[in-house]
């Protein structure tokens, strides 16, 4: 087991009161497999990557559990140990490649950066090397002279691309997309879900895929969990939830999505209750 | 795209600007004069010459071709003082400049990164400093220090340090939420790096366009503290107090005042301008407009 989260349980400490943004929740994931988590804005789903990271921000904290990687607990590391695990051990990539990067540095130095953080043992002409390699390993055309590029001259698409070059280039054992395509049109989205696949079935890095688009989950996992305000409400292989979802909002959820030629023209489609904050709750279903 | 055509684009951009131009040829041809000034002129801007006291500039009957815009109280030729006044103004600026943006910087990057109390604490000295007029302030700091030509540029490098200090906290402010620096702490940065490596390259723009427009301040500040007095002292030729000096010829021999006057307003419109068109083509949003 690569990974283990036990009863975590994150919270944002407000004038208002206390909310509970991850509520005891536990999920692992293996060596070489991918775990989906799903579930509608605001469930938890960011925040439960955001506390793996040790990079939930005040007011929140994390207050219960316990996140075993490779035996070790991370919540018990230091920020200093943190720092050589992050971007190391596990690397992260977000939704929105067009701010992910930062505008004032070319690609390459970018990732060369990451390098020179983690792997010292690399001189100079040996990571401008791996960079290159890395872009073509991630199918960016023409990886040389896009070494010297700077963000805003990338389409959205490869900027993704570089996003995951940066996130593999220290091979990391877990990889954290926190809805990587959700900014991607359809066809590059399916294209960069394939190349995470490749790099997961070459690598053997485990993944942590964070969405709320069931179709991408069908494509992806191996493992998929479901939350709800907080809360982990089913927990199955893909086969599995697919077939037959036993929890009530897992049901409504794949109702939700439109189906070609099922679906009457004009009827409406399964509603999902509004996410509403979770201090407007009565405490009784809190 | 390599260096040189970043710099030819730039130029191309800052071409289209006119009165952005005209900045530039002022600010060139002030640099031109305080680097090559013994080149320019034969005279010595410090020896006095007192046969010759009080020559009008060479167009008045009374003029000479020997001294183009005429000679002082003390016979020093006063275009020769003006082309030494240069260094000094130039010198001002840059110190000044160089104070407030250093002291500007770090204030503001570490109120606009670390926020809670120490935003507070820093942006409330800031606030004061604020409250306190800016000449006054500098008055103050001058007769404290004493009146001398350094102490006046320190004076006017604390009394910009507020300016720089909350153009600095702002942009901060809006990059630190960007996705590409909590990418670069997952990336395992530490909070030194982030700031200086990772926010502060994307914060340049404001400060580029501060510092340049800074720079005329400064230069009007200190000929301001110099005519008061406190700060360069005779004999140096700088033009606030060459203004001071010929105060009491007003009457008998104006150009004594109008020359060092008009000097000072060119430099401070020069670097005004510049700074205008920096803003335009530095912000990409005004581009092409």
């Amino acid at each position: 087991m690569l990974l283990e989260v036990k009863n975590l349980k994150t919270q944002f400490f407000s004038d208002r009161g206390v909310n509970t943004a991850v509520d005891s929740i536990s999920f692992s994931i293996e060596k070489g497999k991918t775990l989906c988590i799903v579930g509608e804005s605001g469930s938890g789903k960011s925040m439960t990557s955001l506390s793996i990271m040790a990079l939930v921000e005040e007011p929140g904290r994390v207050t219960e559990g316990e996140i075993i990687f490779e035996g070790n607990d991370l919540l018990r590391k230091s920020e200093d140990e943190m720092r050589k695990i992050r971007g190391n051990e596990i690397a992260m990539i977000f939704q929105e490649p067009m701010t992910s990067l930062n505008p004032s540095y070319t690609v390459g130095f970018q990732i060369d950066e990451v390098l020179k953080l983690h792997q010292k043992h690399l001189n100079k002409d040996e990571r401008k090397i791996r960079v290159i390699e890395l872009f073509e390993e991630v199918g960016i055309p023409l990886a040389r002279d896009k070494y010297n590029e700077y963000p805003f001259k990338l389409s959205g698409g490869q900027r993704q691309r570089v996003m995951i070059a940066m996130a593999m280039a220290c091979e990391p054992k877990l990889l954290i997309a926190d809805e990587p395509t959700t900014a991607l049109d359809v066809t590059i989205q399916a294209q960069v879900l394939e190349l995470m696949n490749d790099l997961k079935k070459k690598k053997g890095t485990s993944i942590l895929f964070i969405t709320h688009d069931l179709a991408v989950v069908s494509q992806m996992a191996d493992e998929v969990i479901v939350m709800y305000r907080g809360h982990v409400v089913e927990q199955a292989s893909k086969e599995e939830l697919f077939a037959n979802p036993k929890h009530p909002y897992t049901k409504a959820l794949l109702a939700s999505i439109p189906i070609p030629g099922k679906v009457k023209r004009k009827s409406r489609l399964e509603t999902v209750d509004e996410n509403v904050n979770y201090l407007d709750f009565p405490k009784e279903i809190r | 795209m390599n260096e040189e055509n970043k710099v030819l684009e730039f130029y191309r951009q800052f071409k289209k600007n006119k009165t952005a131009l005209v900045g530039l040829y002022i600010v060139v041809i002030l640099f031109i004069c305080a680097i090559f000034a013994p080149f320019i002129t034969s005279y010595d801007p410090l020896i006095q010459d007192l046969q010759n006291r009080l020559i009008p500039p060479m167009w008045n009957e009374a003029g000479s071709m020997a001294h183009i815009l005429g000679t002082d109280d003390f016979g020093r030729d006063l275009f020769t003082r003006i082309i030494y006044g240069s260094r000094i103004s130039l010198m001002i600026g840059v110190v000044s400049v160089g104070i407030s943006l250093t002291f500007g910087l770090v204030m503001g990057a570490c109120a606009g990164y670390f926020g809670g109390m120490v935003d507070t604490i820093i942006m409330r000295i800031v606030d004061i400093m604020l409250s306190i007029p800016a000449i006054l302030l500098a008055i103050v700091i001058v007769s404290i220090l004493g009146p001398d030509l350094v102490n006046a540029m320190i004076a006017i490098g604390i009394v910009g340090i507020p300016a720089f200090a909350r153009i600095v906290r702002a942009s901060v402010l809006a990059e630190k939420e960007k996705e590409y620096v909590i990418a670069s702490r997952i990336n395992g940065s530490s909070s030194f790096r982030l700031i200086t490596k990772v926010i502060l390259p994307n914060c340049t723009t404001p400060m580029i366009v501060q510092a340049t427009m800074g720079f005329g301040g400064a230069v009007l500040e200190a000929a301001g503290l110099s005519f008061l007095g406190l700060g360069a002292q005779p004999p140096i030729p700088e033009w606030g107090a060459m203004l001071a000096d010929s105060l009491q010829f007003i009457t008998t021999a104006s150009w004594m005042i109008m020359y060092p006057g008009m000097a000072i307003f060119l430099t401070v419109m020069g670097f005004n301008l510049v700074g205008d068109g920096l803003m335009d083509v530095l912000d990409p949003k005004m581009k092409d407009r």
